[in-house]
């Protein structure tokens, strides 16, 4: 199952490494604390000697680089994490808060959509609310509260910007750019995809290890990647679903099928041209999310494309997601909540078929 | 050292000035909803005008404050024009349109966009605090909130982290004994909030909030403590809105002898005659002030209603920052 995906653009720095995913949003931090001191990060067990680096070791070591107030350990306390990273954002610093599982946000909706998302607008600009929200999101035999992908819930929020990276090489060159970037940005990190290595390594995690530049560089907001050209259907993945649909885009090309796989690592904003232009080549759409069917990122895409791409389609926009139940904890039902790469392929193979 | 610094006659008559303009503003702006012409809703801070002018009257112009869905009191008296917290109020093009009655800012004086989610600016104070902290400027937040927000969750967190982390902030909490129309005793089994800041291990002050210089002089002592190091003070004015809680509100779960008895202590009142009989100050003096403020406001009312509404793209524009 282990997989390297080509990264677009080329690896073109001269110096790089082979990183997990956890190591490059490691890298992503320390570069963009040591550029910059407005750069700080909050949240639980972050810096702690002797800890863990939050939820999943990514802020491993920063606290001896940075100090413990620049890798600021809170109490467990989602609101205030977020409010004060609020806070912090409009007095011009450029706070970076984890939430130790992406659903623990849920306790601090109030401060992402009633407060960061809004504070611009309702100011009429006078104010800026550039900070970065960390969520650690993907089942991974957790169960229900431990696992939920929590990307729609903010897409449905006009004011954040929601960017989910399946790469270790988009993984930092993303968190760069979102912690430039002037606008609350909606992080999300999936479990499965930290990578293999280091003792609080996930049991079935995939090990994407990907060559990451030393330096400074950013993949752009609002940008998709073309993981896989193919000419008989499009599909359209994020995260984990990135590295299983190509998996699955294997097997069909085994049996004459080209799937063209495009990685939307960028919900908000949506590069719908980049996918309305491989959807007008291939005529056929495959979507694929971890994430619960209704009203998921899937299906504001599948009604942009029917809205502006219908002439181009030769069979109905067709969805694998997780079905409309919480996440079930254990192996035998998460297997049947997390669409694999067999449904994949066999909806795929149904649909170019159709 | 003592904070104890006795103002100035001029300050005394700041501090006025900036009563009465709360007040006659907040009066006119009534006048004007009675007449069916103020847009929106309207939530009034009409006898808590010490609260706020006492508080920022200790604050320097580059420490911020974050107020709430009152916040007109707190704007004025952090030193917002007249007139852009009227265009904010009628939602007319020079403020945008887009914030409304409760969501007032003038970042240029340090009054940060006022939140109209009780209890959601605690942390927000708490962040802005901590920034200051980190780069080890010698200002101070300040969160204002009502006693209604004491039963909130954003409150507590905010309170607890801003005191482990020694944060630059001061909590004023402006107990009006309503939330909307809840009596406080119905809510708490504590009499005063403050206590609660043993809870947090931070000071806590009880305060006469219709005394604007028994507010001065509490807020000094809490703002010097946070300025120098000392972290973060609750502070809880007693004090008694005369209005209803918001538009249309007549305020009948409150008694006659309950209201009669708080509007003997009107805060604009109990100064007035302070300054007349203890500081010396002549009714001539005053009642220029008064004037001048009655000008100022009708003057900026007028001009803001007469002002253009906004263009349509407005309601695009600032969703996100370029």
């Amino acid at each position: 199952m282990i997989r390297n995906i080509p990264d677009s653009p080329a690896e073109q720095s001269s110096a790089t490494r082979r990183l997990s995913m956890t190591e490059a949003l490691r890298d992503a931090l320390r570069v963009a604390m040591r550029a910059d001191p407005s750069v700080f990060l909050l949240g639980e067990d972050l810096g702690v000697p002797g800890g863990f680096g939050g939820g999943f070791t990514v802020t491993l070591g920063l606290s001896e680089e940075f100090g413990h107030e620049r890798v600021m350990d809170t109490p467990i306390s989602e609101i205030a994490i977020v409010g004060a990273a609020i806070g912090a954002a409009m007095m011009g610093m450029r706070p970076v808060a984890e939430m130790q599982y992406g659903d623990f946000v849920f306790c601090a909706m109030d401060q992402v959509v009633n407060q960061a998302a809004k504070m611009h607008y309702m100011s009429n600009g006078q104010v800026k609310v550039p900070l970065v929200l960390r969520l650690p999101v993907g089942a991974s035999g957790r169960g229900a509260q431990h696992g939920q992908c929590t990307e729609a819930y903010f897409l449905h929020t006009p004011g954040l910007k929601v960017v989910c990276p399946s790469t270790p090489y988009d993984a930092k060159g993303l968190l760069l750019a979102a912690i430039r970037d002037d606008n609350p940005v909606v992080f999300l990190e999936h479990k499965l995809l930290y990578g293999a290595k280091g003792g609080r390594k996930e049991k079935t995690s995939l090990d994407p290890m990907g060559e990451v530049p030393a330096g400074d560089y950013e993949v752009p907001l609002g940008t998709v990647a073309v993981r896989r050209p193919g000419s008989h259907l499009t599909i359209l993945a994020n995260m984990l679903m990135t590295h299983r649909t190509l998996t699955a885009a294997e097997r069909l090309a085994a049996e004459g099928i080209e799937a063209e796989v495009i990685d939307v690592r960028s919900l908000v904003p949506l590069d719908l041209e980049t996918i309305r232009a491989s959807v007008a080549r291939t005529g056929r759409v495959l979507i694929v999310e971890e994430d619960n069917l209704s009203g998921g990122w899937g299906a504001e895409v599948a009604a942009r494309l029917g809205e502006t791409s219908f002439d181009d389609l030769d069979a109905p926009i067709t969805r694998v997601a997780a079905p409309d139940t919480p996440l079930p904890c254990a192996a035998a039902l998460e297997s049947v909540y997390v669409p694999s790469v067999e449904r994949i392929t066999d909806t795929a193979r149904r649909l170019v078929q159709e | 050292m003592s904070p104890d610094r006795p103002l100035t006659p001029q300050q005394l008559l700041d501090v006025y000035r900036r009563m009465v303009l709360i007040r006659r503003y907040e009066d006119h702006l009534y006048l004007l909803f009675l007449k069916g012409q103020v847009p929106g809703t309207l939530h009034q801070c009409q006898g808590q005008e010490a609260v706020a002018v006492g508080v920022c009257a200790v604050l320097r112009a580059d420490d911020v404050i974050f107020s709430t869905h009152r916040p007109v009191g707190h704007l004025l008296a952090k030193g917002a024009s007249l007139k852009g917290v009227s265009a904010e109020i009628w939602g007319k093009a020079a403020a945008g349109g887009k914030g409304g009655q409760m969501h007032l800012a003038a970042v240029e004086v340090g009054a940060m966009p006022s939140n109209a989610i009780v209890g959601a600016n605690v942390p927000i104070a708490v962040g802005a605090a901590l920034a200051f902290k980190l780069r080890r400027e010698d200002r101070v937040a300040v969160s204002f909130f009502g006693d209604g927000a004491a039963n909130i969750g954003a409150l507590h967190e905010g309170i607890n982290l801003a005191a482990v982390k020694d944060a630059p902030v001061v909590f004023v909490c402006e107990n009006n004994l309503y939330a909307a129309s809840t009596h406080i005793a119905q809510s708490l089994r504590v009499t005063d909030i403050a206590d609660r800041a043993a809870a947090y291990g931070i000071p806590g002050q009880v305060v006469d909030g219709m005394d604007v210089l028994a507010v001065h002089q509490s807020a000094l002592e809490a703002v010097e403590r946070a300025r120098s190091g000392g972290g973060p003070t609750l502070l809880e004015y007693k004090t008694y809105r005369f209005k209803g809680h918001s538009r249309g509100d007549a305020g009948n779960y409150r008694s006659k002898e309950e209201f009669e008895r708080w509007r003997q202590r009107d805060p604009v009142d109990l100064f007035r005659r302070r300054l007349l009989d203890e500081y010396q100050q002549s009714e001539r003096d005053l009642e220029a002030i008064e004037r001048a403020c009655q000008a100022d406001i009708e003057e900026a009312v007028a001009f803001t209603v007469a002002s253009p509404e906004p263009l349509a793209a407005e309601c695009f524009r600032h969703v996100f920052a370029d």
